[in-house]
């Protein structure tokens, strides 16, 4: 029974709050409170009549789908690239590496530097090119829409590596054997990666995308250090604006109800990642 | 005109190093089951990966069909190829795959059921079409490969030791059905392995290969029976040929040569031995003429359908020399460890190698005492 | 001839150009991190200026103000302290954990395994609101004690998950052996499996280590004081002085910060990609 501590560390650090979440979520609980009143739905009710919370919702939603999207094109063609040994792959490798390997809190905190409304290179760059003039530079975190995707940027920029060495694992396992049997059969570049390489590596790229979507759809660092929500909670994400509600406004019941909405997500990609597990053990 | 040439194909993988493959010369007739045979790390597979296109040659020439084909790619090439693994496509069911070349070769969708058909009848696999391969037994497996290499009416087949990912009772059919099945279809194939026992069976023509050279070119009784060199002797046969060192040659004599004295015939007398030996190994009554050796028995293996002897020559110029001899289960004569036996090899059949090439020179007279 | 080769020239073409664009994209904000580091305020902040090349001679300005003038060095070390005992127990907890689900006899090990692994996915973002009540309760709030006792909550599970594969790995046989030949069960796992082990366990304390270098969210709730803050924290929050950016010495923390976790990180990673196949390669 050497599993017991671990076990019921584990029960009192992630099962006991996460039981909490759901009793705060319908209480009256504030950071310095101490007593509890049950109070329904009423946290819920106030939480989802709120524009910020449907503006929140749907941000989660496209930052997260948005993510997947630009993280699932991009590790695709790079894992290809850096399937077979080239001289250089492990320094190529290390730079690719970076973002995931980085502290994100510092890597978002160098976009933000790049990205500055004053200071950014990427705006010096387009001005040199006379693609943007001088005095109408984009605001790239200051603007509604380039502020999303400004974030869905860095975001995608952070997940790729990770996404990327997922599908490079995948890839690796295919045998050797089979795409030489696809060019011996004649199948071309295109056809062997759409008709044999991309449906045999698709069980590896779904475990990319559940753990994609679990790290971007929780995930608040981002959003938080690069735009706070804004400009104008545009860019609010579930995560970050419990945290505004229920850390920085003391309203900890509130906040625990916008956090119990990353549930659903979870438990649908738990069940999955199950499934995922219990085909292997067949196969 | 041959299918498939090669003119001084050489490989080297690593640059100082010996050559995977080196100076390889050889021509397939037209429609012949041709064998490469060696030992691992002999070539065999990186051979058959350079005529497939697999691997680009680091010198030489590969000719299909009369043409210089180094610089097509596989799918230009016309051939098919059964991998080891066999290599089906996982995701894709036995129809898909065995239909998977026709559609990169753009052949006319009307065309592709009828040519599955064909395929799949010809192997009798046509009720595993909506399967998935994890569900075929090894056997199966085989079949889907072939069905999928044959679909597309290559000019050769290119086997890659396709059976021994099967085991030993499933071999055998799996063997006669390939030969029956390359009878039928005429298609000249090229087929690699390191078993003998398969290469001697189905070979029309056996290429022994050692350290990426050819070693020998010839029919299973050929390379048996006039061995090009010692490589070839001691390879082929189970047990190998004994060998003994002369000052300037090797005298290598076949263990199933190697007999009691008193089991061979003397000249005239074959009825006799004929009806002693109801064997799998027919002996020449009339032998010519003879060299007796003794022998001293050390220890008998029995494996049913004969017995080897091992032990060591006694007295004379190969006084204690390894030696082996396999003596069909037909004789019921007891040869037991640590005595001595009056033993011949008939002169005609020593086989004589140069001590310093190694390779087959004429016969000579040898001083035996 | 000439078509084919003309053809492998121009894929490995394309293919070197993927990987130059995707590296260059991927690793720019780091070397524009050294480069700001570098450069005097006075250049930094020209427009005219090309912001890729030294216009003024480069400057030891930034970090100069970074080790000195801020609490830079004290977050690294708060960093490094909680890293430390955070390492220290999840191995206390993770390593026997992960054997004994290893050698569970049927599916139940592995059931329990895949269950805590689950565990790993519950984000800091559900979790915090009621931890930092908890944390309140037990007075730890802006104490590093705060996160030394949370941070294991997403080391241990993924190190019982990495374990218990290395675990695995060891054929029973092995144990048995030692058994026979006059170890206990105890023995055995301490005097045999633990040293086969060590590579595993080596890389659950580089993971342990950098994951909690890499924790934001925990430690933006739990700690306030400047004093008290992790470097991850410390450096975005705390390096900004009201509306001013110091981005030279802001940039110089993030890359001095980021290089040597990222160069840890980079030599384990593959166990660490194994850890999320498993299962789904094959």
């Amino acid at each position: 029974m050497m599993f017991l501590p671990a076990i019921i560390y584990v029960l009192a650090v992630v099962g006991v709050p996460f039981v909490l979440a759901f009793i705060y979520s319908v209480g009256d609980v504030k950071i310095a409170s101490v007593g509890y009143h049950y109070v329904g739905l009423a946290n819920f009710r106030s939480v989802v009549q709120s524009p910020t919370f449907r503006r929140s919702l749907y941000d989660s939603i496209i930052f997260t789908v948005g993510t997947q999207v630009v993280v699932l094109v991009g590790s695709t063609i790079l894992s290809l690239a850096l399937k077979d040994k080239f001289t250089g792959r492990g320094f190529i490798r290390f730079l690719i590496l970076l973002p995931w390997v980085a502290p994100v809190s510092l890597g978002t905190i160098g976009w933000k530097w790049i990205l500055d409304s004053i200071y950014s290179v990427i705006n010096w760059v387009l001005i040199a090119l006379h693609l943007v003039k001088p005095f109408d530079a984009p605001m790239w975190l200051g603007e509604p829409t380039l502020a999303m995707i400004s974030v869905i940027g860095v975001e995608s920029w952070r997940l790729l590596p990770f996404s990327t060495v997922i599908l490079l694992a995948g890839l690796t396992a295919i045998p050797r054997d089979i795409p030489e049997a696809a060019a011996v059969d004649g199948a071309g570049f295109w056809r062997t990666l759409f008709q044999i390489t991309i449906p045999m590596i698709l069980p590896i790229v779904n475990v990319a995308i559940l753990f994609g979507v679990i790290f971007v759809f929780t995930d608040m660092t981002v959003v938080y250090i690069l735009t706070r929500g804004g400009p104008y909670d545009t860019t609010q994400v579930l995560p970050s604006l419990a945290f505004f509600t229920g850390i920085l406004g003391s309203d900890l019941a509130e906040g625990a109800a916008i956090s119990i909405f990353l549930v659903p997500i979870l438990v649908a990609v738990a069940y999955f990642m199950l499934r995922v597990a219990s085909r292997a053990e067949v196969g | 005109m041959a299918i498939v040439e090669t003119r001084k194909l050489t490989k080297v993988f690593k640059q100082g190093q010996p050559g995977a493959v080196n100076d390889v010369n050889l021509q397939t007739r037209e429609g012949e089951f041709l064998v490469f045979l060696g030992p691992s790390g002999s070539g065999k597979t990186t051979l058959l990966r350079m005529i497939a296109g697999l691997e680009t040659p680091t010198s030489g020439e590969i000719l299909i069909g009369g043409n210089v084909v180094n610089h097509l790619p596989p799918r230009d090439r016309r051939i098919a190829m059964v991998f080891q693994s066999y290599a089906l496509y996982p995701h894709l069911t036995v129809y898909q795959n065995i239909v998977f070349p026709l559609k990169a070769q753009k052949v006319k969708k009307e065309l592709h059921k009828q040519k599955v058909d064909w395929a799949t009848s010809l192997l009798g696999i046509g009720r595993l079409l909506d399967r998935k391969p994890r569900e075929l037994s090894g056997g199966e497996r085989q079949r889907v490969a072939l069905a999928r290499a044959m679909v597309r009416e290559p000019s050769v087949f290119l086997l890659d030791e396709p059976l021994s990912n099967l085991d030993a009772k499933l071999r055998a059919s799996a063997r006669e059905e390939l030969e029956q099945f390359q009878k039928r279809v005429g298609t000249t194939t090229i087929y690699v392995t390191h078993d003998q026992v398969e290469a001697m069976a189905m070979g029309d023509r056996v290429v022994v290969l050692h350290q990426g050279f050819v070693r020998q070119i010839g029919t299973p009784q050929e390379v048996y029976d006039e061995p090009a060199d010692t490589f070839v002797a001691t390879f082929l046969g189970s047990p190998p040929m004994n060998l003994l060192e002369a000052n300037e040659v090797i005298i290598g004599f076949r263990p199933e040569r190697f007999l009691p004295s008193g089991l061979v015939a003397r000249s005239g007398s074959s009825e006799e031995i004929a009806n002693k030996m109801k064997t799998e190994h027919f002996l020449l009554a009339d032998v010519g003429k003879r060299v007796p050796l003794r022998f001293h028995v050390e220890y008998v293996e029995y494996l049913g359908a004969e017995r080897l002897v091992y032990g060591a020559l006694e007295g004379g110029r190969f006084s204690g020399k390894a030696a082996v001899s396999r003596i069909p289960s037909g004789v019921t004569e007891k040869y037991e460890a640590n005595s001595v036996y009056d033993f011949i090899v008939p002169e005609g059949e020593l086989k004589f190698f140069d001590r310093t090439t190694e390779k087959r020179v004429a016969p000579k007279a040898i001083q035996w005492q | 001839m000439v078509a084919g080769t003309a053809r492998r020239i121009f894929g490995s073409l394309v293919h070197a150009l993927v990987l130059i664009s995707f590296a260059v994209l991927l690793a720019f904000p780091f070397y524009w991190m050294l480069i700001t580091t570098f450069k005097t305020t006075n250049d930094l902040y020209n427009l005219q200026n090309n912001p890729f090349k030294f216009n003024e001679k480069p400057t030891l300005e930034h970090l100069h103000l970074l080790f000195h003038d801020t609490l830079y060095l004290r977050w690294v070390g708060n960093t490094v302290f909680v890293g430390a005992v955070v390492v220290l127990i999840t191995l206390l907890l993770a390593v026997p954990a992960a054997y004994a689900l290893a050698r569970l006899t049927g599916r139940w090990g592995e059931r329990l395994g895949i269950g805590i692994f689950l565990t790993y996915l519950v984000p800091p973002t559900l979790l915090f609101i009621p931890l930092a009540r908890l944390v309140a309760i037990l007075g730890l709030q802006d104490s590093l004690w705060s996160l030394i006792v949370v941070y294991p909550s997403f080391t241990v599970p993924f190190s019982i998950w990495l374990l218990m594969g290395f675990f695995k790995s060891i054929p029973r046989e092995l144990e048995d052996a030692a058994m026979v030949d006059g170890l206990t069960r105890f023995g055995a796992f301490v005097r045999l499996v633990v040293p086969i082990s060590v590579s595993g366990i080596l890389t659950v304390v580089i993971f342990s280590f950098t994951l909690v270098t890499q924790e934001f969210v925990y430690a933006l709730t739990f700690i306030s004081s400047e004093a008290h803050q992790m470097v991850g924290v410390g450096v975005p929050i705390f390096l900004v002085r009201g509306d001013v950016y110091y981005w030279g010495s802001l940039m110089a923390a993030c890359l001095i910060t980021s290089l040597p976790i990222a160069l840890l990180y980079n030599v384990f990673l593959d166990r660490f990609i194994a850890g999320f196949t498993v299962g789904a390669v094959k």
